[in-house]
């Protein structure tokens, strides 16, 4: 029976269906309120903060002045210029973001906390916020942190010795200039915690809405200078993460604080308005990209210039870095570039820290690539696949500009999977018939690769103080013969404990149902690094088909003491171990006897554990959007939108296809919804859900997936990460379609969201232009 | 994100609720739909020490055509304009208005009347009730006053009620068949509010347009009428005369610029509005 | 600050509880009622997660107070399935079409559902998708839950083809 491949209904969905779920606010129902005062200034010092004079009973106040001595939150790079930037816990002088938790209310409910906040005696003494980037970098700006003058954080700086010449003699040298806005991921649960403390061991739980358990537990373990074994982080049913619930937040150090501190349950509960306003951000960059194209629209050089506003600190533990870099070292995407020179830069402001969201530089520096694409296509006077067609790489492994492997993939063939599928000479057709009628029709594509499944090496080579990237799984099968499958991991909404399931369960015989996946636990589960970065799939399950390979061959030798055969002679499936003679034992069986009589197997028994750190692997995917575009109102409704994946090995095409919609409606979101929007003195004006506006079943259409499936030698199941892919494509799909359709007015986009008062101006300006 | 604490009363008359008006003065706010109130509560930027629900006085739960009059009381939920509550042109513009309105769940609580007080600027009601010509009837200590939708709207979510006063009643003419109504508007998403919306009521006469009622929501501090964009149709064929009176509309706004669209943009909406709110009413 | 007490039925089962009156529906059904499922997404009537029945009409819990639903006969995602847990056809839909991921929304999708489902109107693309866009969903791209309802409908025999 093969399991791997089938569109198996995922085991976590009943107890969700049923309201059954276990989310951090369940957990919550019953301990005390935490409630965070937050900075309604950007920038000033604090002249006075004291609790209410009135505190009820029950209710706490927590400042910095409380907290004492602890740690502070200082992620490290030691490459690239980097400049240590401190976060405190809790603020006791400055504040630097408005949001910034400056003290927590304790109270019996969260309402009476709220009620307490607005009567704690806050002053700040207002200073100038430094909001955008250009101010930022302006020569003589105040410093956000004196450790960090000139405000830049961190910077990478490379040039091919080719770049130059290239672009001094290059026929056509096409520039632009790209502005993506600010994001927020928006997870529906968002962030919290629950910190429980347990008298009779002093222990604490934290249960948390967290993606990384074990990082959480390490780090507050540091700050709090505690025994991280006298801590336990639970990250149970958690509601969707993309990337914000990675960090090392002050919030949940508060909480464990007060665990400890007053020996009791507190619970903090992000509201979404907290959520939105001071998380994380993500996506707010700058990009001036040139390229240098032959005669015939070969690409002979690509030069970035990249700015990323990485707010006022810097996220633990991927740090400020993870932004700017990510860009910087991977911008030539799926393209031969012979010489590419980049700098790249991240820009400290008073604003909500940057931390990674979904597919992190790639949605942008794919917006940028592919809109260079069809800008130099549109110039050079070649069709939009061709000018791909000629530049994708197309021999493997391919060594990029920057250093890395590109391993096997099918670039060429997904573009001309999807220009097949869209039939592009009638779609050319229909889009001038539709213009002779006043209409106006458009066609995006965006190819690009995801770097997915990198251990440590590639978090490494970024010079990190705290270096993520290994996977270790344990296994083991009971007495009964069931398989519990420990893992680091910490899926939190994608599947994984059904896809591993399939996994295991081809290696061991036996079915899916059989396999417990155990996770996000970090009592039960072994050191690992959590679900982030497209890694899980390929890290977590290259580890699980190694353990459960190493306990295939324990169960093939005990069947073979049993069944007086060789090992080599065992196959083991349908839930039984068979000799080369047909003779066989059920795995129950055979688990019973090895646990019970061990004494008949030299003390063997049936648990195995294996680490798996790979390189690293490139999905790879194009999109294509078709877009109608309303020029009287910018209005933009998309009318199909395609996708042509190779993700290597799909272990469950179900859960895989749901990834990509998921990731392309974020994408979307990206390309014409969502922004912060910041004014001047850092206050945040989309703090709601009616002002930043995530897109309904109304605006996502149904997104169709082909699949192409080029197994990789890089990973050892074969299978490539997806998770972040679909958020990754859409951006450039979208803009280029609707700069094809507005090609007539001469407009061409370059700033997301692409929202209707942008496409209005993009149009009033190319008319008065014209 | 949590209320401020209130206390809560449900009375079963409107001569109770006013009283309890009376009794709390300004503290005091109505609760009917919330699906306004609520929300700002939420963010505290509403801090009412005591709601007066008056969904559980029977007397305010009607809707219902009389002598050419749609009379719609308190309690009647957006939802009840789904399908068209009258004959005519009117019941079915507020048909196609109900379906712009937020979400079926938010129209099964929110109220035509709660909308009219609330009196946001992008409310599809309140520029609906503005073209008709409706009549606003409020109830007070010394009874009720009849107020013209023109006199309600004063600002941003002020209007013509007094302290001690709630909006028992709106009532709209049912126009009869010689009459057009027509209604467009833009919105980033469905459901949101709109950034600019336009309802149009023409009376033809031979084919001519013979008056002209246009209101313009979703621009400034409070829906408006639009004269001079209706006065450029009188007496001629609408569909010749909807650009020159989109021009004069967009001419004649004063649209406010905020994060979801700048002023600019939002004069471009209102000529494009009107013009297919007037092709609206003209395919109707 | 008044304090309330407040009888209604929740699944059938009568609940008696006291409350503040500013307790929202949904704070009083997770923490008076123990009923978690019913989830907070965004507490400002946008998100739409906590959708449950009142008197079988699709309603924000956190736009509602509880005092408001005295005596009302409330509906929530944990009285779909069977008593031993087995999955209604509309819940099972959602499994089949993968219509959740993370699962926070779900409880709220399942109930404006189940609304769509029990009304007396066929359902069609475009019908669904403008009800289903009452609520926000951040994983799926919808498709899978469209494809839910959409195939739940039609064993009910209230899809128009």
């Amino acid at each position: 029976m093969n399991w791997v491949g089938r569109r198996l209904r995922r085991f976590e969905d009943p107890a969700l269906l049923r309201g059954e779920g276990r989310f951090t606010a369940d957990v919550a129902v019953g301990a005390r309120a935490v409630r965070f005062l937050r900075s309604p200034v950007a920038n000033g010092r604090i002249t006075a903060l004291r609790p209410p004079e009135d505190m009820p009973p029950g209710s706490l106040f927590v400042s910095a002045a409380e907290l004492g001595a602890i740690g502070t939150i200082r992620p490290m790079l030691y490459r690239f210029a980097y400049r240590a930037v401190e976060q405190p816990i809790l603020p006791a002088d400055r504040v630097h973001f408005v949001g910034q938790a400056v003290a927590a209310i304790v109270a019996p409910s969260a309402a009476m906390a709220e009620d307490l906040l607005e009567a704690v005696t806050f002053d700040i003494g207002s200073e100038t916020a430094l909001v955008a980037m250009d101010d930022a970098l302006h020569p003589g700006a105040p410093a956000v942190h004196a450790v960090a003058p000139g405000n830049v954080a961190v910077e990478g700086v490379m040039e091919s010795p080719e770049a130059a010449a290239a672009f001094a003699s290059a026929p056509h040298v096409v520039e632009i200039a790209l502005r993506s806005r600010r994001q927020n991921a928006s997870p529906m649960e968002g962030r919290g915690g629950c910190a429980q403390y347990d008298r009779a061991t002093g222990r604490v739980r934290l249960t948390a809405s967290v993606q990384m358990p074990h990082m959480l537990r390490t780090g507050i373990a540091e700050l709090l200078s505690m025994p991280e074994a006298d801590l336990q982080v639970i990250a149970p049913d958690v509601g969707g993460g993309f990337g914000q619930k990675m960090a090392l937040f002050p919030e949940y150090a508060v909480l464990v604080w007060l665990a400890r501190r007053y020996r009791g349950d507190f619970a903090w509960i992000e509201d979404r308005n907290e959520n939105l306003i001071a998380s994380a951000h993500s996506r707010d960059q700058e990009h001036r990209l040139r390229g240098a194209f032959a005669a015939d629209g070969t690409l002979l050089a690509l030069e970035a210039d990249i700015l990323a506003n990485v707010g006022a600190f810097s996220a633990y533990p991927t740090t400020c870095g993870v932004e700017p870099l990510m860009a910087f070292a991977e911008y030539p995407g799926p393209y031969k570039v012979p010489a590419y020179a980049a700098r790249a830069r991240g820009v400290l402001t008073h604003t909500c820290p940057m931390a990674p969201y979904r597919g992190v530089s790639r949605p942008v520096i794919t917006f940028g690539l592919e809109r260079l694409m069809d800008v130099a296509a549109k110039r050079i006077g070649i069709d939009p696949v061709a000018i791909r067609r000629m530049n994708l790489v197309d021999s493997f492994p391919h060594r990029s500009a920057t250093g890395l492997t590109l391993d096997e993939a099918s670039y060429i063939e997904t573009l001309d999977d999807a220009a097949q599928h869209l039939d592009i000479p009638a779609f050319r057709e229909r889009q001038k018939a539709a213009r002779a009628q006043g209409r106006y029709l458009g066609l995006g594509l965006s190819v690009f690769n995801e770097r997915t499944g990198y251990g440590t090496p590639a978090f490494a080579a970024r010079g990190m103080g705290v270096v993520p990237g290994y996977e270790v799984v344990d296994i083991a099968m009971t007495p009964n013969g069931e398989v519990e499958l420990r893992i680091g991991a910490s899926p939190h909404g994608q599947g994984l404990r059904t896809a591993l399931a399939q996994l295991v369960a081809d290696r061991l015989g036996i079915a899916p149902e059989s396999v417990r996946v155990i996770h996000g636990d970090t009592d039960r589960t072994p050191y690992g690094w959590g679900s982030f970065a497209s890694r899980a799939m390929v890290i977590s399950g290259g580890a699980s088909q190694e353990a459960a390979d190493k306990l295939a061959a324990r169960l093939r030798a005990a069947a073979a003491k049993i069944l007086q055969s060789s090992a080599d002679d065992i196959t083991l499936r349908d839930g039984e171990a068979v000799a080369g003679n047909g003779s066989s034992i059920a795995l129950a069986a055979l688990a019973k006897q090895v646990h019970q009589r061990s004494d008949l197997f030299d003390g063997f028994n049936l648990a195995e554990s294996a680490h798996y750190d790979p390189p690293g692997t490139f999905s790879n995917a194009c999109h294509a959007a078709i877009v109608e575009v309303d020029p009287e109102t910018g209005h933009v409704r998309i009318e199909r939108y395609l996708v042509v994946e190779d993700a290597g090995r799909i272990i469950n095409p179900l859960i895989a296809d749901g990834q990509v919609r998921g990731g392309v409606a974020q994408g979307i979101a990206n390309a014409l919804f969502e922004e912060i929007v910041i004014a001047e003195d850092g206050n945040i004006l989309t703090g709601t859900l009616a002002d930043y506006t995530l897109p309904s079943a109304m605006e996502i259409p149904e997104i169709e997936i082909h699949h192409r499936e080029t197994i990789s030698p890089f990973t050892l199941t074969g299978a490539k990460g997806l998770g972040e892919g679909g958020s990754i494509g859409a951006p450039a799909a979208i803009a280029n379609a609707i700069s094809d359709a507005l090609s007539p007015f001469g407009v061409e986009l370059f700033e997301i969201p692409a929202t209707p008062p942008r496409i209005r101006a993009a149009i009033r300006a190319a008319e008065a232009r014209a | 994100m949590k209320p401020a604490a209130f206390d809560y009363h449900a009375p079963r008359t409107v001569e109770e609720a006013v009283a309890l008006l009376a009794t709390h003065g300004e503290e005091a706010r109505i609760l009917a739909g919330g699906q306004s109130l609520v929300p700002t509560m939420a963010f505290r930027m509403a801090r009412p020490g005591v709601l007066v629900d008056i969904n559980r006085i029977p007397d305010l739960a009607f809707l219902r055509a009389e002598d050419g009059i749609l009379r719609i009381g308190a309690l009647t939920r957006h939802a009840a304009f789904e399908k068209p509550v009258a004959p005519g042109p009117v019941g079915a513009l507020l048909a196609r208005v109900a379906r712009h309105i937020a979400h079926a769940p938010i129209r099964q609580r929110g109220t035509f009347c709660g909308s009219l007080a609330h009196a946001d600027p992008a409310s599809e009601w309140c520029a609906t009730t503005l073209a008709l010509s409706g009549t606003l009837m409020v109830a007070g200590p010394d009874g009720q006053r009849a107020v013209a939708a023109e006199d309600w709207f004063q600002g941003v979510f002020t209007t013509a009620i007094a302290p001690g006063e709630m909006l028992a009643e709106v009532r709209l003419p049912l126009l009869g068949p010689d009459w057009r109504c027509g209604f467009a508007e833009f919105a980033r998403r469905a459901g949101d509010f709109a950034l600019a919306m336009a309802v149009v009521a023409l009376r033809l006469d031979a084919g001519r347009v013979a008056e002209a009622r246009i209101a313009l929501g979703g621009i400034g501090g409070r829906p408006e009428l639009a004269p001079d964009a209706a006065a450029a149709l009188i007496g001629q064929l609408p569909r010749d005369a909807a650009q020159s009176s989109a021009e004069r509309a967009a001419a004649g706004c004063d649209p406010q610029d905020d994060i979801h669209a700048p002023a600019d943009y939002r004069r471009d909406l209102v000529r494009v509005m009107v013009r297919r709110a007037i092709e609206d009413a003209i395919a109707a | 600050m008044s304090r309330h007490v407040v009888t209604f039925t929740v699944n059938g089962v009568a609940q008696r509880v006291e409350v503040e009156a500013r307790s929202t529906l949904a704070d009083t059904l997770r923490e008076s009622c123990g009923l978690t499922g019913t989830h907070l997404g965004c507490e400002h009537g946008v998100c739409g997660a906590c959708t449950v029945l009142v008197n079988d009409i699709p309603t924000r819990a956190c736009l509602m107070f509880a005092v408001q639903a005295d005596g009302a006969a409330i509906r929530t995602v944990e009285g779909l399935a069977a008593p031993d847990g087995t999955l209604n056809a509309l819940q099972q839909a959602f499994q089949d079409h993968h219509g959740l991921q993370c699962g926070f929304c779900t409880p709220g999708f399942l109930m404006l559902s189940t609304w769509l489902l029990e009304r007396d109107e066929v359902l069609s693309e475009a019908t669904l998708r403008e009800a289903l866009a009452s609520n926000i969903c951040r994983c799926t791209g919808y498709q899978g839950i469209v494809e839910a309802v959409r195939s739940a409908a039609r064993k009910a025999g209230r899809w128009a083809e």
